[in-house]
Protein backbone atom coordinates (compact mmCIF):
# COMPACT_ATOMS: atom_id res chain seq x y z
CA UNK A 1 0.00 0.00 0.00
CA UNK A 2 1.35 3.39 -0.76
CA UNK A 3 1.02 6.27 1.53
CA UNK A 4 -1.59 8.80 1.77
CA UNK A 5 -0.45 12.39 1.48
CA UNK A 6 -2.91 13.58 4.00
CA UNK A 7 -1.64 10.78 6.70
CA UNK A 8 1.78 12.13 7.06
CA UNK A 9 3.30 14.30 8.85
CA UNK A 10 6.61 15.42 9.67
CA UNK A 11 9.40 13.89 11.37
CA UNK A 12 7.52 10.70 10.57
CA UNK A 13 9.48 7.60 10.47
CA UNK A 14 9.62 5.74 7.43
CA UNK A 15 12.07 2.61 8.10
CA UNK A 16 15.14 1.22 7.73
CA UNK A 17 17.10 -0.60 6.03
CA UNK A 18 20.43 -2.94 6.29
CA UNK A 19 23.05 -3.47 3.21
CA UNK A 20 25.53 -5.63 3.34
CA UNK A 21 28.51 -5.15 0.89
CA UNK A 22 31.02 -7.44 -0.53
CA UNK A 23 33.85 -6.82 -2.29
CA UNK A 24 31.64 -9.00 -5.77
CA UNK A 25 28.94 -6.53 -5.15
CA UNK A 26 31.41 -3.65 -5.56
CA UNK A 27 32.29 -5.70 -9.35
CA UNK A 28 28.68 -6.18 -9.98
CA UNK A 29 27.95 -2.18 -9.64
CA UNK A 30 30.80 -1.39 -11.71
CA UNK A 31 29.34 -3.91 -14.95
CA UNK A 32 25.55 -2.37 -13.88
CA UNK A 33 27.22 1.04 -14.38
CA UNK A 34 29.41 0.86 -16.56
CA UNK A 35 32.18 2.91 -13.61
CA UNK A 36 35.03 0.73 -13.49
CA UNK A 37 36.99 3.12 -11.47
CA UNK A 38 39.84 0.59 -10.29
CA UNK A 39 39.63 2.58 -6.71
CA UNK A 40 36.69 0.31 -6.25
CA UNK A 41 38.10 -2.98 -6.71
CA UNK A 42 41.19 -2.86 -6.98
CA UNK A 43 42.67 -2.91 -3.06
CA UNK A 44 46.70 -2.02 -4.44
CA UNK A 45 45.54 0.57 -6.93
CA UNK A 46 43.61 1.98 -4.35
CA UNK A 47 45.87 2.58 -1.41
CA UNK A 48 48.31 3.67 -4.17
CA UNK A 49 46.55 6.42 -4.76
CA UNK A 50 46.33 7.22 -0.70
CA UNK A 51 42.87 6.01 -0.22
CA UNK A 52 43.06 3.33 2.80
CA UNK A 53 41.57 0.59 0.75
CA UNK A 54 38.53 -0.07 -1.89
CA UNK A 55 35.88 1.88 -1.23
CA UNK A 56 32.26 1.68 -2.36
CA UNK A 57 31.46 3.68 -5.29
CA UNK A 58 29.18 6.91 -4.27
CA UNK A 59 26.53 5.99 -6.39
CA UNK A 60 26.27 2.29 -5.44
CA UNK A 61 25.72 3.58 -1.51
CA UNK A 62 23.23 6.66 -2.88
CA UNK A 63 21.37 3.84 -5.29
CA UNK A 64 21.17 1.17 -2.33
CA UNK A 65 19.88 3.67 0.22
CA UNK A 66 16.91 5.11 -1.69
CA UNK A 67 15.43 1.61 -1.92
CA UNK A 68 13.93 2.42 1.60
CA UNK A 69 11.96 5.17 -0.12
CA UNK A 70 11.20 3.49 -3.52
CA UNK A 71 9.93 0.69 -1.29
CA UNK A 72 7.78 2.81 0.99
CA UNK A 73 6.59 4.77 -1.98
CA UNK A 74 4.99 1.55 -3.36
CA UNK A 75 6.22 2.51 -7.09
CA UNK A 76 9.89 4.20 -7.95
CA UNK A 77 8.55 6.21 -10.35
CA UNK A 78 7.35 8.78 -7.58
CA UNK A 79 11.12 9.66 -6.49
CA UNK A 80 10.80 12.51 -8.49
CA UNK A 81 14.10 14.23 -6.97
CA UNK A 82 16.93 12.86 -5.16
CA UNK A 83 20.05 14.24 -3.81
CA UNK A 84 22.94 13.74 -1.71
CA UNK A 85 26.40 14.91 -0.60
CA UNK A 86 29.34 12.08 -0.63
CA UNK A 87 30.95 12.83 3.03
CA UNK A 88 32.86 9.38 3.97
CA UNK A 89 34.24 6.38 1.72
CA UNK A 90 32.67 3.31 2.71
CA UNK A 91 35.73 1.27 3.33
CA UNK A 92 34.88 -2.38 1.79
CA UNK A 93 37.16 -5.52 3.25
CA UNK A 94 38.28 -8.26 1.00
CA UNK A 95 35.92 -10.92 2.86
CA UNK A 96 36.23 -13.78 -0.04
CA UNK A 97 36.23 -17.21 1.10
CA UNK A 98 34.25 -15.98 4.55
CA UNK A 99 29.93 -15.12 4.92
CA UNK A 100 31.04 -11.92 6.47
CA UNK A 101 29.97 -8.15 4.78
CA UNK A 102 32.94 -6.37 3.80
CA UNK A 103 30.79 -3.39 4.86
CA UNK A 104 27.42 -2.91 6.32
CA UNK A 105 25.38 -0.06 5.57
CA UNK A 106 22.63 1.29 8.10
CA UNK A 107 20.28 3.48 6.19
CA UNK A 108 17.18 4.93 7.73
CA UNK A 109 14.44 7.89 6.84
CA UNK A 110 11.60 10.07 8.29
CA UNK A 111 9.87 12.79 6.58
CA UNK A 112 11.51 15.78 6.72
CA UNK A 113 9.09 17.97 4.77
CA UNK A 114 5.86 18.44 3.23
CA UNK A 115 4.44 20.34 -0.03
CA UNK A 116 0.74 20.09 -0.17
CA UNK A 117 0.59 22.17 -3.28
CA UNK A 118 3.25 20.06 -5.12
CA UNK A 119 1.49 16.79 -3.37
CA UNK A 120 5.30 15.83 -2.47
CA UNK A 121 7.09 14.50 1.14
CA UNK A 122 10.81 14.86 1.37
CA UNK A 123 12.53 11.80 2.84
CA UNK A 124 15.49 12.73 4.73
CA UNK A 125 18.16 9.56 4.92
CA UNK A 126 20.53 8.99 7.49
CA UNK A 127 22.71 6.80 6.00
CA UNK A 128 26.15 5.19 8.23
CA UNK A 129 29.06 3.31 7.49
CA UNK A 130 31.66 1.98 10.41
CA UNK A 131 29.63 4.36 12.98
CA UNK A 132 29.96 7.37 10.54
CA UNK A 133 26.94 9.37 8.49
CA UNK A 134 28.77 8.54 4.81
CA UNK A 135 26.22 10.69 3.13
CA UNK A 136 25.15 14.11 4.11
CA UNK A 137 21.55 15.62 2.90
CA UNK A 138 20.42 12.68 1.33
CA UNK A 139 16.93 13.92 0.07
CA UNK A 140 14.34 12.23 -1.68
CA UNK A 141 11.05 13.99 -2.95
CA UNK A 142 8.53 11.47 -3.12
CA UNK A 143 5.09 12.53 -5.03
CA UNK A 144 2.12 11.27 -3.56
CA UNK A 145 -1.51 11.10 -4.17
CA UNK B 1 48.32 17.68 -13.53
CA UNK B 2 46.70 21.22 -13.54
CA UNK B 3 43.02 21.01 -14.34
CA UNK B 4 42.06 23.90 -17.28
CA UNK B 5 39.99 26.28 -16.02
CA UNK B 6 38.45 27.63 -18.90
CA UNK B 7 36.14 24.19 -18.49
CA UNK B 8 33.62 26.58 -16.38
CA UNK B 9 30.53 27.07 -19.05
CA UNK B 10 31.97 24.21 -21.79
CA UNK B 11 29.08 22.48 -23.10
CA UNK B 12 29.10 18.94 -24.98
CA UNK B 13 25.98 18.37 -27.55
CA UNK B 14 24.25 14.57 -27.23
CA UNK B 15 26.63 12.64 -28.65
CA UNK B 16 25.11 8.36 -28.97
CA UNK B 17 21.72 7.31 -28.07
CA UNK B 18 21.44 5.03 -25.24
CA UNK B 19 18.52 2.18 -25.61
CA UNK B 20 17.27 1.16 -22.17
CA UNK B 21 16.61 -2.35 -22.24
CA UNK B 22 14.79 -4.57 -19.64
CA UNK B 23 17.73 -6.48 -18.77
CA UNK B 24 19.88 -3.95 -17.91
CA UNK B 25 17.32 -2.21 -16.17
CA UNK B 26 17.08 -6.04 -14.13
CA UNK B 27 20.79 -5.62 -13.51
CA UNK B 28 21.41 -2.07 -12.65
CA UNK B 29 18.27 -3.22 -9.91
CA UNK B 30 20.01 -6.07 -9.04
CA UNK B 31 23.13 -4.13 -8.78
CA UNK B 32 21.62 -1.61 -6.12
CA UNK B 33 20.09 -4.65 -4.56
CA UNK B 34 16.44 -2.75 -5.39
CA UNK B 35 13.28 -5.75 -5.21
CA UNK B 36 10.70 -3.68 -6.19
CA UNK B 37 9.03 -5.59 -8.74
CA UNK B 38 8.35 -2.46 -11.12
CA UNK B 39 11.85 -2.82 -12.08
CA UNK B 40 11.51 -6.88 -13.04
CA UNK B 41 8.19 -7.65 -14.38
CA UNK B 42 6.53 -6.26 -16.71
CA UNK B 43 2.94 -6.82 -15.83
CA UNK B 44 3.48 -5.42 -11.92
CA UNK B 45 4.95 -2.04 -13.80
CA UNK B 46 2.02 -2.03 -16.32
CA UNK B 47 -0.60 -2.79 -12.75
CA UNK B 48 1.41 0.81 -11.43
CA UNK B 49 0.20 2.71 -14.93
CA UNK B 50 3.53 2.30 -16.25
CA UNK B 51 4.03 1.31 -19.99
CA UNK B 52 7.06 -0.94 -19.15
CA UNK B 53 9.41 -1.61 -16.65
CA UNK B 54 10.38 1.39 -14.80
CA UNK B 55 14.40 1.93 -13.88
CA UNK B 56 15.49 2.66 -10.29
CA UNK B 57 15.97 6.44 -9.17
CA UNK B 58 19.70 6.55 -9.84
CA UNK B 59 19.39 4.78 -13.25
CA UNK B 60 20.14 7.87 -15.20
CA UNK B 61 23.76 8.20 -13.85
CA UNK B 62 24.90 5.54 -16.37
CA UNK B 63 23.68 8.03 -18.62
CA UNK B 64 25.19 11.04 -17.23
CA UNK B 65 28.56 9.18 -16.49
CA UNK B 66 28.81 8.26 -19.90
CA UNK B 67 28.49 12.16 -21.33
CA UNK B 68 30.70 13.21 -17.87
CA UNK B 69 33.10 10.36 -19.95
CA UNK B 70 33.75 13.18 -23.04
CA UNK B 71 34.78 15.46 -20.11
CA UNK B 72 36.80 13.40 -18.23
CA UNK B 73 38.86 11.66 -21.45
CA UNK B 74 38.98 15.08 -22.97
CA UNK B 75 42.92 15.42 -23.02
CA UNK B 76 42.60 19.41 -22.88
CA UNK B 77 40.81 19.12 -19.31
CA UNK B 78 43.68 18.11 -17.77
CA UNK B 79 41.78 15.26 -15.23
CA UNK B 80 43.29 12.23 -13.73
CA UNK B 81 39.89 10.08 -13.57
CA UNK B 82 41.97 7.71 -11.09
CA UNK B 83 42.12 10.70 -8.63
CA UNK B 84 38.67 11.46 -9.16
CA UNK B 85 36.33 11.17 -5.95
CA UNK B 86 32.34 12.11 -6.05
CA UNK B 87 31.21 14.93 -4.09
CA UNK B 88 28.01 15.42 -4.76
CA UNK B 89 24.62 14.18 -7.27
CA UNK B 90 21.20 14.80 -7.98
CA UNK B 91 18.44 13.37 -10.06
CA UNK B 92 15.52 15.61 -10.65
CA UNK B 93 13.16 13.32 -13.06
CA UNK B 94 10.78 15.33 -15.13
CA UNK B 95 9.45 11.96 -16.14
CA UNK B 96 10.62 8.21 -15.13
CA UNK B 97 12.73 6.44 -17.37
CA UNK B 98 11.20 3.53 -18.58
CA UNK B 99 12.78 0.14 -20.58
CA UNK B 100 12.54 0.69 -24.64
CA UNK B 101 13.62 4.83 -23.95
CA UNK B 102 15.87 5.84 -26.62
CA UNK B 103 18.01 8.39 -24.43
CA UNK B 104 20.86 10.92 -25.28
CA UNK B 105 22.78 13.67 -23.00
CA UNK B 106 24.11 17.21 -22.88
CA UNK B 107 26.66 17.73 -21.04
CA UNK B 108 27.00 20.60 -19.47
CA UNK B 109 30.17 22.25 -17.02
CA UNK B 110 28.79 24.38 -14.41
CA UNK B 111 31.30 25.09 -12.15
CA UNK B 112 35.08 24.87 -11.75
CA UNK B 113 37.20 25.96 -8.64
CA UNK B 114 40.45 25.09 -7.35
CA UNK B 115 40.54 23.41 -4.19
CA UNK B 116 44.13 22.67 -2.49
CA UNK B 117 46.20 21.10 -4.97
CA UNK B 118 42.79 19.88 -6.90
CA UNK B 119 39.67 21.48 -8.22
CA UNK B 120 35.88 20.20 -7.69
CA UNK B 121 33.97 20.58 -11.15
CA UNK B 122 30.12 20.86 -11.43
CA UNK B 123 28.51 18.94 -14.45
CA UNK B 124 24.83 18.82 -15.17
CA UNK B 125 23.16 16.65 -17.60
CA UNK B 126 20.03 17.31 -19.86
CA UNK B 127 18.86 14.47 -20.84
CA UNK B 128 16.27 13.92 -23.18
CA UNK B 129 14.25 11.09 -24.58
CA UNK B 130 14.19 10.43 -28.46
CA UNK B 131 10.49 10.17 -30.08
CA UNK B 132 9.55 8.05 -33.29
CA UNK B 133 10.33 11.42 -35.00
CA UNK B 134 13.57 12.50 -33.02
CA UNK B 135 11.64 15.02 -31.02
CA UNK B 136 12.94 15.23 -27.92
CA UNK B 137 11.20 14.93 -24.14
CA UNK B 138 13.09 16.27 -21.16
CA UNK B 139 13.38 12.72 -19.20
CA UNK B 140 15.92 14.21 -16.35
CA UNK B 141 18.32 16.55 -15.14
CA UNK B 142 21.54 15.12 -13.12
CA UNK B 143 23.67 17.44 -11.78
CA UNK B 144 27.01 16.10 -10.22
CA UNK B 145 30.23 17.21 -8.50
CA UNK B 146 33.67 15.84 -8.68
CA UNK B 147 36.50 16.10 -6.79
CA UNK B 148 39.70 15.71 -8.57
CA UNK B 149 42.31 15.01 -5.63
CA UNK B 150 45.75 16.78 -5.58
CA UNK B 151 48.95 15.43 -4.74
CA UNK B 152 48.93 14.48 -0.83
CA UNK B 153 45.09 14.84 -0.84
Amino acid sequence: MSPTFSELSAGQDIGSRTVEVSRTDLVKYAGASGDFNPIHWNEAFATGVELPGVIAHGMFTMGAAVQLVTDWAGDPAAVVDFQTRFTKPVLVTDTTGTTEPGATIEVSGAIGKLDAEAGTARVDLTVVAAGQKVLMKAQAVVRLS
Amino acid sequence: MTINPDLQGRSYPAAEVYDVGREKIREFARAVKATHPAHFDVEAAKALGHSDLVAPPTFAIIIAQRADAQLIEDPDAGIDFTRVVHADQRFIHHRPIFAGDRLVAELHVDGVRAMGGGAMITTRQEIFALAADDSRESVATTTSSILVRGEGQ
